[in-house]
């Protein structure tokens, strides 16, 4: 069984200029222990997929499901017990922490909500910053005392509460420097070979999702195209618009980026108000024939488990 | 000194910031040269002062709390930082262009595309209207702008971040300036539309033969874009080398932190990003010898009290490192 | 140590520091009016309108009936400053309660609350209290109820802007995404940071309430067992022409006050604004 299945999810916002389809049909498998990275462009909606998962947003069709139950119908008690099972780590280590706070304060409240005893509730508190390595003495402390990778360590230790077995990470490292983004990376990695936690990995870095990824799942405006094993991906993307994101990612290392080829993909994201008929890409995709203008491909097995969603692979 | 001048030449460059919490030295004697149709990166985290080098080249500084205390840049062989403030309104935009981070807000959000190249090229030419509005057309093709007629009477908030700052960079070349300094120019746009832009600015660079200060955070397009590289940290220069020496045989452990902390898809894979433990001090809290030294895994008795001069470990290198200088 | 600095960034304001001395000045003067002034002060003393200075025992002066001036006013701050204070009380308990609502909930909750409030601001203040109190009798609390309820829109215009732009905060989502109650994220979590500019704003509606309360003063519609400063303007009115000092004396303790809440309101702005923080 897996430990997250989405099944055809939708997610809709109704704004002035019409209905976005933020999600549009996404089904995708998370085993235990699986690192699964989401990747792709702002827009595409790889955060609200995130944000469905964890009910911040309603979800508009399809079907959640965590550990085979579907979370849609569940009541307050038993989501309670499914937040415990999922949880979230935030992209802006500045706005993810109530200023006025103690960090010892936002961390216990996970064991507060879920009733433990306040002597229980501290132990655990010391025991979850010693595991991201903060001091024990940040607990008196306020946010703005920290700097954004150690605020980003509270945030999951904020997350690890309650030991969950999925975290979603929704751009975890996108606002740090690169040292210290390396330095939360590493971190996320020991506590998952420490407490076998899974992760979805939403990011638009590439080069981190290739790091720490088992699977990557490509996503553009709402829908997956591509979804197969970190080295597949990389190794025979199979997808245009996978293969187009690959090329475009600078590579730190100046011999490798001169020696590849590179086809600059044309074009920007259109908009999700008004997204092209038939495949959402063939705007921009150098391979459109007059089919992909009708006809919306689905996503369909291609081989080494992987998946995409191309008329033409 | 004779022969032709260099495009740009920043010579012990000093820029202090003023404020309540005291004196702190954002960008601390840095020297730097750029030749025609180079580009050199300026690298390092938030708040190793790149931007404020940058500011302090256009002399753009927000003043209080910043001032430029020492040092020289000279902009064809001419120092513009004793300059008054009128002489630099026709310096900017004509000798030398800027090209910033958020390409929405460095537009203004009530004018049309049109009207602000045009200003521009009216400025600082003889154009007329007329002219300058046919010669506005020619650069919006020239940086690629999809659908260039259209976009002229387009306002900023209609267009995407992308054509955004390719209408910046259409401003910022428009006057064919010899000296372009790129602010994290692709750092707000999506993946593909930076390779767009890199790609862009490359060519433009190439046909103009423009001396170009790339500043950036990101090795991934330090590696794509850079022929030169100079690493900073806390405010100081601790590494310059040529794009393949650097990533090649970094010698600052800075810069072999930086590199060892990139994730490179392709490369072999680690399995552990090499991390700087740590995080980057506060400008007003700089430890006493090498600002480096409280994260620097190769620390030495000297370096906590002495900072480390530049020195040349090899033709066209420079490093600011004792370690590094014993090998 | 926060509240060190708060104190430090208040005092950097000069004017904020001597109008926050003038209304403690005050405060003490309506605390201890009775140890000052143990008699009675609307009982008769000395001889009717007597200047300030003509009688060194009512050194300022003495009113139409002989009343002590000096006393009358130390007496009347007590009045006054608990007018304000509670009717602030009052439009900041509505307010916050209604903006919070508005702003966290949005949708059609937040039409509703804000047609609401647009319906309070288009009825002209002064003659709304006048006609509840009219209405409901001259008591004290119906003063100080009136005066809330038309001063609390803005205060829930604030407090919903607030909440507006924190309710999408990502902290805020990770309460939402433990399964914190919507009503313990509002008042734990959203609140107290939403509270800065309300509080900033709370400190103007008090002045304000002290001037509302003396125009109905003035006009006679006061609390008449209540010696409020705006009761005695109202009392000096008739010998305006003659002893003008009865009504300027009251006056002048009316605007030194509300100028001094002003002040004190742009101090605790200064010293409240993030944005002016670490420079």
């Amino acid at each position: 069984m897996s430990l997250l299945s989405l099944r055809d999810v939708r997610v809709q916002f109704n704004t002035a200029g019409g209905v976005v389809r933020a999600v549009n049909g996404v089904s995708l498998d998370l085993a235990v222990g699986e690192t699964l990275g989401l990747v792709g462009e702002s827009g595409c909606g790889k955060s609200t997929l995130g944000k469905a998962i964890m009910k911040l947003v309603p979800v508009a069709g399809g079907e959640i499901l965590v550990e085979g139950v579907d979370i849609a119908p569940l009541n307050r008690e038993q989501l309670t017990d499914m937040r415990r099972k999922v949880q979230m780590i935030f992209q802006d280590p500045y706005g993810s922490l109530n200023p006025r706070s103690t960090v010892g304060r936002s961390v216990a409240q996970p064991m507060v909500l879920a009733g433990w005893k306040p002597e229980a509730t501290a132990e655990r508190v010391e025991t979850l910053l010693r595991w991201v390595g903060l001091p024990s003495d940040a607990k008196q402390r306020y946010p703005h005392e920290f700097s954004g990778g150690q605020r980003q360590r509270i945030g999951i230790a904020r997350a690890l509460a309650l030991s969950p077995k999925l975290i979603i990470c929704d751009e975890p490292v996108s606002a740090l420097d690169v040292s210290v983004r390396a330095q939360v990376i590493n971190l996320l990695e020991d506590l998952k070979s420490q407490f076998g936690v899974s992760y979805l990995f939403i990011s638009h870095d590439l080069s981190v999702v290739e790091h720490i990824a088992d699977r990557v799942a490509v996503m553009y405006l709402g829908m997956l195209f591509e979804v197969g094993g970190r080295d597949q991906i990389w190794k025979s993307p199979q997808h245009p618009y996978t293969r187009a994101l690959l090329a475009a990612a600078p590579i730190a290392n100046p011999k490798l980026a001169r020696a590849r080829q590179r086809t600059v993909l044309q074009g920007e994201l259109p908009s999700p108000l008004n997204p092209p008929p038939g495949c959402p890409f063939n705007s921009r995709c150098p391979m459109a024939q007059d089919r992909c203008r009708v006809e919306k491909p689905v996503l369909r097995p291609v081989g080494n488990g992987a998946q995409a969603a191309c008329h033409f692979v | 000194m004779s022969g032709s001048a260099l495009p740009l030449e920043i010579v012990d460059l000093r820029t202090t910031l003023f404020t309540r919490r005291g004196e702190m030295k954002a960008v601390d004697g840095l020297s730097l040269t750029v030749g025609a149709g180079e580009t050199v990166a300026l690298v390092g985290e938030s708040g190793c002062g790149k931007s404020l080098s940058a500011l302090s080249i256009m002399r753009l500084l927000p003043d209080p709390p910043a001032r430029i205390v020492g040092g020289q840049v000279k902009l064809n062989g001419r120092d513009i930082v004793p300059l008054p403030e009128e002489t630099m309104l026709g310096i900017r935009g004509k000798e030398i262009g800027m090209i910033f981070q958020d390409p929405i807000s460095s537009l203004n959000p009530v004018t049309t595309v049109e009207k602000q190249i045009v200003e521009v090229l009216m400025t600082h030419t003889e154009l007329g209207r007329g002219q300058a509005r046919v010669r506005a057309h020619e650069l919006l093709e020239l940086v690629g702008m999809p659908d260039a007629a259209r976009r002229l009477d387009a306002y900023p908030h209609q267009l995407s971040g992308g054509m955004c700052q390719r209408v910046v960079i259409a401003m910022a070349i428009a006057c064919s300036p010899s000296v372009l300094i790129a602010d994290e120019p692709t750092t707000a746009l999506d993946v593909t539309v930076q390779a767009q832009v890199l790609a862009l600015l490359k060519k433009l660079q190439a046909d103009a033969g423009m001396a170009m200060i790339f500043i950036t955070h990101d090795l991934g397009v330090v590696a794509e874009t850079a022929d030169r590289v100079v690493v900073m940290y806390a405010g100081r220069k601790v590494e310059e080398a040529s794009v393949d020496e650097l990533f090649e045989n970094p010698l600052h452990p800075y810069t072999v932190g930086l590199i060892g902390a990139t994730p490179t898809p392709g490369a072999e894979r680690a399995e552990r990003l090499a991390d700087i433990p740590g995080m980057v001090p506060p400008l007003n809290a700089l430890p006493q010898g090498c600002a480096f030294a409280p994260r620097c895994t190769r620390v030495m008795d000297r370096c906590l009290t002495e900072k480390p001069a530049l020195t040349v470990p090899g033709p066209g290198r420079l490093v600011a490192c004792f370690a590094a200088e014993r090998g | 140590m926060q509240r060190f600095e708060f104190v430090a960034r208040f005092a950097r304001n000069r004017g904020a520091l001597v109008g926050a001395c003038l209304i403690l000045f005050v405060a003490l003067m309506a605390v201890f009016a009775s140890v000052f002034f143990p008699t009675d002060p609307l009982r008769i003393v000395g001889l009717p309108e007597l200047w300030p200075g003509e009688d060194p025992e009512f050194p300022l002066g003495t009113d139409s009936l002989g009343r002590d001036i000096l006393s009358m006013i130390v007496h009347g701050a007590r009045a006054t400053l608990l007018i304000g204070l509670f009717a602030s009380a009052v439009a900041t308990i509505i307010g916050v309660g209604v903006g919070a609502t508005a702003g966290y909930f949005g949708g059609w909750v937040d039409e509703i609350a804000m047609r609401v409030a647009e319906l309070f601001q288009t009825i002209p203040n002064l003659i709304f209290v006048l006609t509840i109190v009219v209405i409901l009798g001259s008591t004290l609390t119906n003063i100080v109820i009136a005066i809330g309820i038309v001063s609390w829109t803005p205060i829930a215009r604030m407090t919903r802007a607030e909440f507006l732009s924190l309710r999408d905060r990502e902290f805020v989502q990770a309460c939402r995404s433990m399964g914190m109650s919507d009503l313990r994220i509002i008042v734990s979590e959203i609140l107290p940071n939403a509270l800065p500019p309300v509080i900033v704003l709370s400190s103007l509606v008090v002045a304000g309430a002290i001037l509302f309360e003396s125009a109905v003063s003035f006009l006679g519609l006061g609390d008449p067992n209540v010696a409020s400063w705006g009761r005695l303007v109202g009392d000096g009115r008739q010998l305006i022409r003659s002893s003008w000092y009865i009504c300027a004396i009251p006056g002048i303790a009316i605007m030194i006050t509300v100028l001094c809440l002003n002040l004190v309101g742009d101090g605790l702005n200064d010293a409240l604004n993030p944005k002016l923080r670490d420079r």
